[in-house]
């Protein structure tokens, strides 16, 4: 038996990051995702965690790969121009391989746009924001629930994948208000160490699963964390094509051959449906909404939440296009999401967006309006 | 205190470098792997255990020290070498964190960084190669290039006056402040084994000498010059006090400036004391 509590969005993620083992919080203060932070300070101190408020964002970024460097669980929180700042950082996650966990409570964008606003601005930013190619996961709650399984989820495949995962909530769910059952305990995941002698370790070697088993500093191993391109030792590879291709590709492959393990959504309605909302986030709210509201109509619609935005569920999809007339895809921003779904749809249906960035929830009869 | 004996050099190789990792990358005459000597040299004498011992470097001529060493070691980005050593000192406090970091990396994009540590008192050990340029990119004049430099940008003379880094790290409340140079090795090993010892941030800048990049363009071709430069523009800690400002003006100190024990209100330990206080509910 869990405990039922009624909390924000903002808090599930901190009770969910908990529940999952972090034990280390690095932050700077930013509306809507403060409350975070706040709640980290008062509930890591006393199991023995750390908290600590740095002097900005890109400080608060390197101070959490630091902290996972030693080998603890890490978090970080921000929203969007604290995103914006911590891009180059994130690249450092990616390629160095060191599990990290950020939460993005969206607001309205460009630059400081509407701070206390909600928004799904940063789909792309999430996908593309630091430079290079790089592989990204990146889920998408709801709901005050799906606040909390998702963190728990995201620091798991951190930790699982050795990778930075992003969480991206927004404004809406930062403070809304839902009862929810928090578990005595969760599955939980340990990044993968090594269990071969220091002499004979090497911190990003080719593994037949793609990710390598990672020493924590201290631990007697000796290794380069290196954010150049590196060998399998971890030393510069920096005039090396082959080896900084097969690192890249490594980096790839090793997300995009576990799709199944980091493709989250749920379906209803899907049987007969010849309009698809497909919907994300607060969105996917009233996107429900409107597909009940023509269910009552006799229209025949369908309804996909998808929970994971990176990588993106290609073959879930396509597997729609195949069945569905239209597919509708509401967010808002000015159309991010849904040039990925065109691209992947390829004409098999009609593609309809609704989107719009004045930091309103776009209203179930506006969705309605497009179903018809 | 017993007196140990000095360890050979190809004692020291065999231990601290990583075999086959020669030659450097460093050009002839540069002054960096001085400084990797004195570090290594100080690291030896405090007698750190080499498992708990981290390097963490940034970017540039610098930024590539780890490279020769068999620490773990941290290789990032550009100026966010101190957050990431803060990160590993507070996660496990007895990691012995040291971080070269060239000028431009800790006093121009990483500036905000160090004047927090220093603040924070966070026992780091943070060692600047200040040789007055971006050598790495080129030669381009960093905060702390001497006013009137030639360097790439800033072919007329540089009109920017240049940071005193240690009154900035005093200020800031660093409790371990030095300056040496690589004309005094000695005492820079000496300096560098104190900042490690030191509870507490320790901040040691390490006046070196660029030929290439810098010297070159302001007639100090070679490293004698500039090693020659560095001895007649330094003056020790005890020969400042006799000296006017005018007299001091355009010198740099050279010594310990700040060493102010308290090891209590270092930051992990009063971290360590926030816990103590949050598990029994609050009250201290
Ligand atoms: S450019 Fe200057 S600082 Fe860099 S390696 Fe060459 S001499 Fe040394």
């Amino acid at each position: 038996m869990g405990k039922v509590t009624v909390i924000s969005g903002n808090e599930a993620c901190v009770e969910g990051a908990l529940a999952a083992g972090v034990r280390f919080f690095a932050g700077y203060p930013i509306t809507p995702s403060t409350p975070i932070a706040e709640g980290m300070s008062r509930r890591l101190p006393p199991i023995g965690g750390k908290f600590i408020q740095m002097e900005d964002e890109i400080a608060s970024m390197n101070c959490i790969i630091g902290a996972s460097l030693a080998g603890l669980k890490v978090l970080g929180a921000t929203s969007g121009p604290g995103f914006s700042l911590k891009e180059e950082s994130f690249g450092v996650a990616m390629l160095m391989e060191v599990p990290c966990t950020v939460i993005d409570v969206m607001r309205v964008g460009p630059s400081t746009g509407m701070a206390t606003m909600p928004a799904q601005g940063d789909i792309m930013a999430a996908r593309w924001g630091t430079h290079g190619d790089h592989p990204v996961i990146a889920l998408a709650p709801s709901s005050v629930r799906e606040c909390f399984e998702l963190t728990v989820k995201a620091v798991n495949l951190a930790e699982r994948f050795r990778t930075l995962v992003f969480v991206l909530t927004d404004a809406i769910l930062a403070s809304l208000l839902e009862r929810v059952e928090i578990p005595d305990s969760v599955e939980t995941v340990n990044r993968p160490r090594p269990t071969v002698p220091p002499a004979q370790y090497k911190p990003y070697q080719i593994t037949p699963d793609g990710v390598p088993p990672m020493a924590d500093f201290g631990a007697g191993y000796h290794w380069y964390a290196s954010s150049n391109m590196h060998d399998e030792r971890g030393f510069l590879a920096t005039d090396q094509h082959a080896v900084a291709w097969t690192l890249a590709q490594r980096l790839r492959d090793k997300i995009l051959k576990h799709k199944d393990e980091v493709t989250f959504y749920s379906t209803e309605w899907m049987d007969d449906a010849e309009v698809v909302v497909y919907a994300f986030g607060s969105t996917a709210r009233s996107a429900r909404a409107a597909v009940k509201m023509a269910r009552a109509k006799g229209i025949k619609a369908g309804f996909v939440k998808t929970q994971t935005i990176w990588p993106f569920p290609e073959e879930l999809v396509s597997k729609i296009a195949e069945k569905a007339r239209t597919i509708v895809v509401p967010e808002m921003n000015m159309g991010q999401m849904v040039e990925k779904v065109r691209e992947v749809v390829c004409g098999r249906a009609k593609v309809v967006s609704v989107a719009r960035v004045d930091g309103i929830l776009i209203p179930p009869a506006e969705i309605l309006e497009a179903i018809k | 205190m017993a007196k140990v004996a000095i360890k050979k050099t190809s004692e020291i190789r065999a231990e601290y470098y990583r075999p086959n990792s020669f030659p450097t990358i460093w050009c002839p005459g540069c002054g960096i792997g001085n400084v990797v000597a004195s570090m290594v040299r100080a690291i030896d004498t405090v007698g750190l255990k080499h498992d708990d011992t981290v390097v963490v470097t940034g970017i540039g001529c610098s930024g590539i020290i780890y490279n020769y060493l068999n620490f773990d070691a941290y290789h990032g980005i550009h100026g966010r070498a101190i957050p990431v050593a803060v990160g590993l000192k507070l996660a496990n406090p007895r990691l012995n964190v040291i971080v070269p970091m060239g000028d431009g990396d800790s006093s121009a994009i990483g500036g905000n960084h160090l004047i927090h540590a220093a603040r924070r008192n966070i026992d780091i050990t943070a060692i600047v190669v200040n040789n007055s340029t971006y050598g790495n990119t080129g030669g381009q004049f960093s905060p702390l290039t001497p006013t009137g430099s030639i360097t790439t940008t800033s072919p007329f003379g540089n009109i920017e006056n240049s940071f005193d880094l240690c009154e900035l790290a005093k200020g800031a409340g660093a409790t371990y402040v030095a300056r040496g140079a690589t004309y005094y090795s000695r005492q820079m090993i000496d300096l560098i084994a104190n900042g490690i010892r030191h509870k507490g941030f320790s901040l040691i800048e390490v006046i070196s000498q660029c030929p290439v990049q810098y010297g070159r363009r302001n007639k100090l071709p070679t490293a004698v010059d500039l090693l020659k430069w560095q001895k007649e523009n330094t003056v020790s800690v005890t020969r400042a006090k006799t000296m006017s400002p005018e007299e001091l003006k355009g010198k740099f100190i050279i010594g310990e400036l700040v060493n102010i024990e308290a090891p209590d209100q270092e930051y992990t330990a009063r971290y360590e004391r926030l816990i103590e206080k949050a598990r029994s509910g609050g009250k201290s």
